[in-house]
């Protein structure tokens, strides 16, 4: 009998072929109507004038690309992509390191102020109580929402992205550390209480240690958010990221860098869940 | 009474403002080096009175005192040793062990702390173990190294709440064996709830008989006349044993619930019942 993971990798290499027939059969170039060889030279001439090149109409196909033009796209941007040429011609590699830059920078601030946050929501019932329907009004806000306001008040339109990529991980993060840190088992507090543990001590030897699970569940869907909301912030701010690169392009009609993007942008977030799936299996215990 | 080591005086629990107290009237003192058990039905208040005593829980009213000094909070002076062993599950044996040790005495070297931590993992006989995590142990393991974390902080009193409960039978009778050979050792002052009699007539000095709550009291102390040689493996051959756990089952079954609403304020009535009939007659019995 076969592995499951290799009858698996042979169904997922089975579909991703089917995928790509579909696309190579869908985007075939269609046998023209009337080819160009049918025409006469004064007609090819006449059709010029009229501004419908037959030449040209054949070369240009439906817009969408075909196999062999989304492979040269590929190639051409893994060759090359850390070229800088000008605002409005950067390579790809760049243009991801412009939004990993601000998904990174947002979400440490958003760490800063979530955990330790967090902590007190999770000791303190009362300031629990007294700040749940606060976050319960911000927390479902779309994070794009609050972008004229950032743009108004920070007038600056990277800090801006920053400052939603902030927003949106801050949620997550702090309700998960509240409620890893209240969770904390009563027999591991009375322990601490019994040793008579300094309270710094036991925030960091105790609490931390056994709400880091769920601190970092919340972490995960954060940077999972964050990662989400980039493009979009990016499409409105412009200027630089993978967000903008995809509006430039559309902007370009090049379905094929579009789609590249597109594809870029999957295997970054599978990467980041992928090291913060790490991170939790770092921290997790069996009890 | 008030010169023992450890005094407990007219304690009550109300979980309730006003409402019907879970226990009050409990006086009772320990002595310096002394093991006493408590034996009562679920909910006669013996975990909180632990808990009490443990500083983890403030009395409704009334007092307790230790060398003196009246119990206000934790202290490292009272080892707990807990019903669920409560192991941090991310620390190594070794370093659940070493966390007590570090909390008692914060200025000793990583040298010390180790061969400390050592000193007692060796003691509860886990040698070998001490870089496992609490989930790759067994139950009885566990509670190993429960006690010895209690242990290691040489506390002047340790307090178990129930701490084999929930192991086999098996397990149990070893572990019970190496308690009371390092509470011999270390002439350790020790408070422990049971529920198991046979728990309570190996290792305690005194047995304390609750009676059945709400408005429980320390009914009776039963002397343990057995000779602190006893084991489990001979225990049982001595004729005082079956009165003593005569005395305790039918206490358990039949007078704990007499005893309710009548509690009786001071000491509690101590009694020896394993001395009851003359020597001669026991000695003709068998």
């Amino acid at each position: 009998m076969r592995s499951l993971t290799l009858r698996a990798a042979i169904l997922s290499l089975l579909v991703l072929a089917l995928v790509l027939g579909a696309w190579h059969l869908a985007t075939r170039p269609a046998p023209s109507v009337a080819p160009a060889a049918a025409l006469t030279p004064e007609q090819i001439e006449y059709q010029k004038l009229l501004g419908k090149d037959p030449a040209a109409a054949q070369q240009k196909s439906a817009g969408f690309p075909t196999l062999a033009q989304m492979g040269a796209t590929i190639v051409q941007h893994l060759a090359q992509p850390f070229y800088d040429n000008g605002p409005n011609d950067k390579g790809i590699g760049l243009q991801l390191a412009y939004s990993l830059a601000r998904v990174g920078l947002g979400f440490l601030i958003a760490c800063v102020v979530a955990i330790p946050l967090g902590f007190v929501l999770g000791m303190s019932p009362l300031v629990y109580k007294a700040l749940y329907p606060y976050i319960n009004v911000l927390k479902p806000i779309s994070p794009l929402a609050w972008m004229p306001l950032a743009l108004y008040t920070i007038k600056d339109s990277n800090v801006s992205g920053i400052f939603v990529i902030f927003i949106c991980s801050v949620w997550p993060m702090l309700i998960n550390t509240a409620f890893g840190v209240a969770g904390v088992r009563r027999d591991w507090l009375n322990v601490a209480r019994t040793l008579e543990v300094p309270p710094l001590t036991k925030a960091f030897r105790v609490i931390l240690p056994a709400a880091a699970p769920t601190i970092l569940t919340g972490m995960r869907i954060s940077i999972g958010i964050a990662w989400l909301v980039i493009v979009a912030a990016e499409m409105l701010v412009g200027g630089t990221g993978i967000g903008y690169f995809i509006w430039n392009e559309w902007n370009n009609l090049s379905l094929s860098n579009v789609i590249f993007a597109i594809l870029v942008i999957g295997v970054v977030g599978m990467l980041l869940d992928w090291l913060f799936g790490r991170l939790q299996k770092a921290v997790s215990y069996v009890d | 009474m008030a010169e023992a080591f450890l005094t407990v005086q007219q304690l009550a629990k109300c979980y309730t403002a006003g409402g019907e107290p879970v226990f009050e009237d409990v006086n009772f003192g320990i002595e310096r080096g002394e093991f006493v058990c408590i034996i009562g039905h679920s909910g006669c208040g013996k975990t909180t009175i632990l808990n009490i005593l443990a500083g983890l829980d403030a009395a409704s009213s009334g007092h307790a005192f230790m060398e003196g000094r009246e119990i206000a909070g934790p202290s490292l002076d009272r080892g707990v040793v807990f019903q669920g062993h409560a192991l941090l599950p991310w620390l190594t044996v070794a370093r659940n062990i070493a966390f007590a040790v570090r909390s008692r005495w914060p200025d000793w070297p990583r040298g010390s702390i180790n061969a400390h931590v050592q000193k007692f993992v060796d003691l509860v006989g886990l040698t070998g173990a001490e870089h496992k995590l609490p989930s790759a142990l067994s139950g009885g393991m566990k509670q190993r190294v429960g006690i010895a974390r209690a242990f290691a902080i040489q506390p002047k009193m340790l307090l178990l709440d129930e701490p084999f409960g929930a192991l086999d039978a098996l397990t149990r009778g070893t572990i019970q064996d190496e308690l009371l050979r390092i509470v011999q050792a270390t002439h350790q002052t020790v408070f422990m709830i049971t529920h198991d009699v046979d728990e309570a007539i190996l290792l305690a000095d005194r047995i304390l008989l609750m009676s059945n709550g709400p408005r429980a009291c320390i009914a009776e102390a039963v002397r343990n006349t057995l000779p602190r040689s006893r084991t489990r493996l001979t225990m049982h051959h001595d004729p005082q044993y079956y009165r003593i756990r005569n005395h305790l089952l039918d206490f358990l079954v039949t007078r704990s619930k007499a005893f309710q609403k009548g509690g009786g304020a001071g000491a509690p009535l101590e009694v020896a019942p394993g001395l009851e009939q003359p020597l001669e007659a026991a000695a003709h019995e068998y």
